[in-house]
């Protein structure tokens, strides 16, 4: 509000100036919207993935706000005498009770639940794909590497909301997701059962556990999201948004819209427009039917009952361990068909949490970044990125496993088995293909700015031959091609002490694992060579013979 | 939809039947003997039993020789491609048969649900040679498959016994080595009954102790409730759960956002 009026231009005078003058002698706000609202942010489709997280983590608070007015966080047992009549008389807890009057007895509660829940999805998938956008565009890079685990941390806290909320309507399906967490809680020896029931308050499933969620749900986990959120946003405004590479786009600049008025004003309008689409979604499809699940009964398990998506790979984990490896030592049960799931996805989240610092450690790199990578021209961060993805991809499509082997009309040994496949060899075969499909791309891109386009236009030479001629590409476009940093493997170098260090080693064969296959990007001197070479009478890879050949000295290897 | 259009049929051309005066009779004595029913279920479900006569049975049997008698042997006495059908009743081949399961198509994980090959009276035919073999579960009576009964118990009892295959809305469910639990989300309550006191493919067998006859209506009354009223929310994406939802807001979802996130960044170009 005090930033419209303090925009206002002061000359009509009256009301608005007079108040906008006490608001800004008392909290000197025009520095501050001085300063914001000339914040450039660079227009990118990628880059409006975050908003679109932030958007619906707003939509979450006020739907969620409006759902506690009508639920009881209690598992105090009641019986139902609510609208639906297939539940009519069987009891369930007061959580069970309250959540299906919100669905049947309050006025547009059902439409809360439904937006809250799909919100919940579209934020948590959101994240997803905004990690992926930084990722694969090298934005992590210093200076933003804190911001990367601020976000990461973030995604993390998400899961653990969409994971408490899941679990408070005390249905059948959110109590087997709980006893699945009970479970595994259970299988890390020593302390296991004694966490168990410290978080249960006593055997599963007790009547402490909604209560506690709860609080941990509408409480503690919004806080702390909320305080990350501003943090991250206040990073941002630090580091200034990153852009990709372009003609005037510099490390030193950021080129863009101003927030105010046209970034404003769009970001604005993009609220609506997301808040609209899931209201959208909510209103026609159905989510989480807990009227069908039923009150949550420890005996019956339903047929195809999953956590939602964003757990999912950590059920797929446990779907793909094989049987038979309990066994008991020490008078104790040794669990490893948990363990095992348990510290492989431990690992996996903890390396894409320091990916960033990996990174800066192995290319010895203390430049700040502020142009991001196109993926192709950072193989092998995109090779590893690409094998993480398939490994996440096959842990996750085994949470479903029954309903592809249904639908697909396949055993579900089959689909297990594959998918065990995908999850350990698939990573592998992604990153070789990944990588050579990026050096591929780039070896496109230097012939593109060496010899240009084919114009399809066919020339008869006075000699009787025929050739396409290659038109050249314009500055523009070629400035897109070829700026982009090149590392090279790094040297291993005694220390002062004259001693080559074991990290040294590492950091030296990691740093030639990095970067050993890898085009160079296309130099001025290269450049001018090309196009004075008369580049577009002759066939393409006559050219490139020569160029290579005389040129290209630094350029190690293609692998090929 | 397949199951409603010849299980209706079948009761029209019961009530023409020659002997459909003896059937209301019998009807009408299961009824009055209320008491005796609730306990004794053979007499509750004995109400088409006097359909069956001696031409059916031998239309049956000519039948079944024709169709069934290369796996099931000659006298239904079973072979090694097929069980002996002695004592399975009429249910289990009205089942069976009705639902275009048998005759079998080709042999696989299960006995896949095809368009029926007979007609109801062809069907009922078979039925009544097969149960003058021996005695075993006969066609239940309309009143414990029309879904008049309690819904709440009966989804309660489907939770419990079940869900664990066809899921709490009854979509299907996978089973293992490519055998599945089907959807129940067109069957007819005659079928369902049937299903229960005959165990077809790898469903156990329910019979009147383990869910009574009652319980069974009860089951069927919360199937056909979910049948016959679409989910308050909109769209079920198939109740198949969390799965489906998840693919409809990666796809749909975030897909129509990320069109839009093009859509706004592409206008200021």
């Amino acid at each position: 509000m005090s930033t419209v009026t303090t925009q206002q231009p002061a000359k009509k005078g009256g009301f608005t100036a007079a108040a906008s003058n006490y608001i800004d002698e008392r909290t000197s706000i025009s520095t501050a919207v001085k300063e914001l609202g000339r914040k450039i942010f660079p227009d990118h489709w990628s880059f409006l993935l975050g908003e679109v997280a932030l958007y619906s983590f707003v939509v979450i608070l006020l739907t969620g706000s409006f759902l506690t007015f009508f639920f009881h966080a209690a598992m105090t047992p009641v019986v139902y005498d609510g609208s639906y009549v297939p539940l009519k008389g069987v009891e369930m807890s007061a959580a069970m009770n309250s959540t299906l009057n919100i669905s049947f007895d309050i006025r547009g509660g059902l439409l809360m639940r439904q937006v809250h829940h799909w919100a919940a999805l579209l934020f948590v998938a959101s994240i997803g794909l905004h990690m992926l956008r930084i990722f694969f565009t090298g934005a992590f890079r210093k200076p933003r590497e804190l911001n990367w685990v601020i976000g990461f941390v973030l995604f993390i806290l998400a899961m653990g909301e969409g994971f408490t909320g899941y679990s408070l309507p005390d249905d059948l399906l959110s109590g087997n997701g709980l006893r699945i967490i009970d479970g595994m809680v259970k299988g890390i020896p020593l302390v296991g059962t004694w966490i168990s029931f410290l978080l249960f308050g006593g055997e599963f499933p007790g009547e402490q556990i909604v209560g506690r969620l709860y609080t941990l749900h509408i409480l503690l986990l919004p806080a702390i999201i909320v305080a990350l959120i501003a943090l991250h946003l206040l990073f941002i405004v630090i580091h200034k948004h990153t852009q990709f590479p372009g003609p005037g786009r510099t490390n030193g600049n950021a080129v863009g819209y101003p927030v105010l008025p046209v970034y404003a004003a769009k970001a604005g309008g993009f609220f609506f427009i997301v808040f609209g689409v899931i209201t959208l979604i909510a209103s026609l499809f159905t989510i989480n039917p807990i009227w069908n699940y039923g009150p949550y009964d420890p005996s019956p398990v339903s047929a195809g009952t999953q956590p939602d998506w964003y757990i999912g790979f950590a059920d797929g984990a446990l779907r793909l361990i094989p049987p038979g490896l309990e066994f008991v030592w020490l008078d104790r049960t040794w669990s490893f068909n948990i363990l095992i799931p348990l510290v492989a996805l431990g690992l996996f989240i903890a390396v894409v949490m320091l990916y960033p610092f990996v990174e800066a450690w192995v290319t010895g790199d203390k430049r700040e970044h502020h142009l991001l990578d196109r993926p192709r021209n950072a193989p092998t961060r995109t090779a590893i990125g690409a094998a993480g993805v398939t490994f996440y991809a096959g842990l996750w499509a085994a949470a479903s496993s029954d309903i592809i082997a249904t639908h697909f009309m396949l055993t579900m040994e089959g689909v297990i088995h594959t998918l065990q496949f995908v999850v350990i060899v698939g990573p592998f075969i992604a990153y070789f293909v990944t990588k050579r499909v990026c050096l591929a791309l780039q070896k496109k891109d230097r012939e593109l700015v060496l010899h240009g386009y084919e114009s399809g236009r066919i020339v008869k030479l006075p000699g009787g031959e025929f050739i396409e001629v290659h038109e050249p590409l314009d500055e523009y476009e070629r400035w897109r091609l070829v700026s982009f940093t090149d590392y090279k493997p790094l040297m291993i170098r005694p220390n002062a002490n004259g001693k080559i260090t074991v990290a040294q080693r590492v950091r030296a064969s990691l740093s030639r694992w990095f970067f050993e296959d890898r085009i160079a990007p296309v130099t001025k001197t290269e450049l001018e060579a090309a196009h004075g070479h008369g580049h577009h009478e002759v066939d393409m890879g006559e050219v490139e013979e020569i160029t290579v050949g005389e040129m290209n000295v630094h350029r190690e290897t293609v692998g090929r | 939809m397949r199951e409603k259009r010849t299980s209706k049929p079948r009761r029209k051309s019961g009530r023409r039947h020659p002997l459909a005066t003896v059937a209301l009779i019998a009807i009408g004595l299961a009824v009055t003997g209320g008491a005796y029913a609730a306990i004794n279920s053979s007499t509750a479900t004995a109400d088409t039993r006097p359909v069956a006569s001696q031409s059916t049975i031998e239309q049956g049997e000519k039948l079944f020789q024709a169709n069934c008698a290369t796996c099931h042997g000659m006298g239904a006495a079973g072979t090694s491609a097929g069980p002996s059908l002695v004592g399975v009743g009429a249910a289990s081949v009205d089942f069976q048969v009705g639902t275009g399961r048998m005759p079998l198509a080709q042999t696989g994980p299960q006995a896949e649900q095809k368009p029926v090959q007979f007609t109801d009276d062809q069907v009922k035919a078979l039925a009544d040679y097969v149960a003058s073999l021996g005695p075993g579960p006969s066609i239940p009576a309309d009143h414990l498959t029309n879904g008049g009964g309690n819904a709440a118990n009966g989804a309660e009892l489907f939770r419990i016994n079940c869900a664990m295959c066809h899921n709490v809305a009854g979509a299907g469910g996978a089973l293992t080595e490519g055998k599945f639990a089907p959807a129940l989300t067109d069957v007819s309550g005659v079928h369902i009954y049937e299903a229960m006191v005959s165990g077809p493919q790898s469903m156990p067998v329910f019979n009147d102790l383990n869910i009574s006859p009652e319980d069974k209506r009860d089951i069927i009354t919360y199937l056909k409730y979910v049948q016959d009223n679409r989910s308050p929310g909109g769209f079920e994406l198939g109740s198949l759960g969390p799965v489906a939802e998840g693919l409809f807001i990666w796809i749909f979802g975030l897909g129509s956002i990320v069109a839009l996130t093009i859509w706004i960044t592409a206008k200021s170009n």
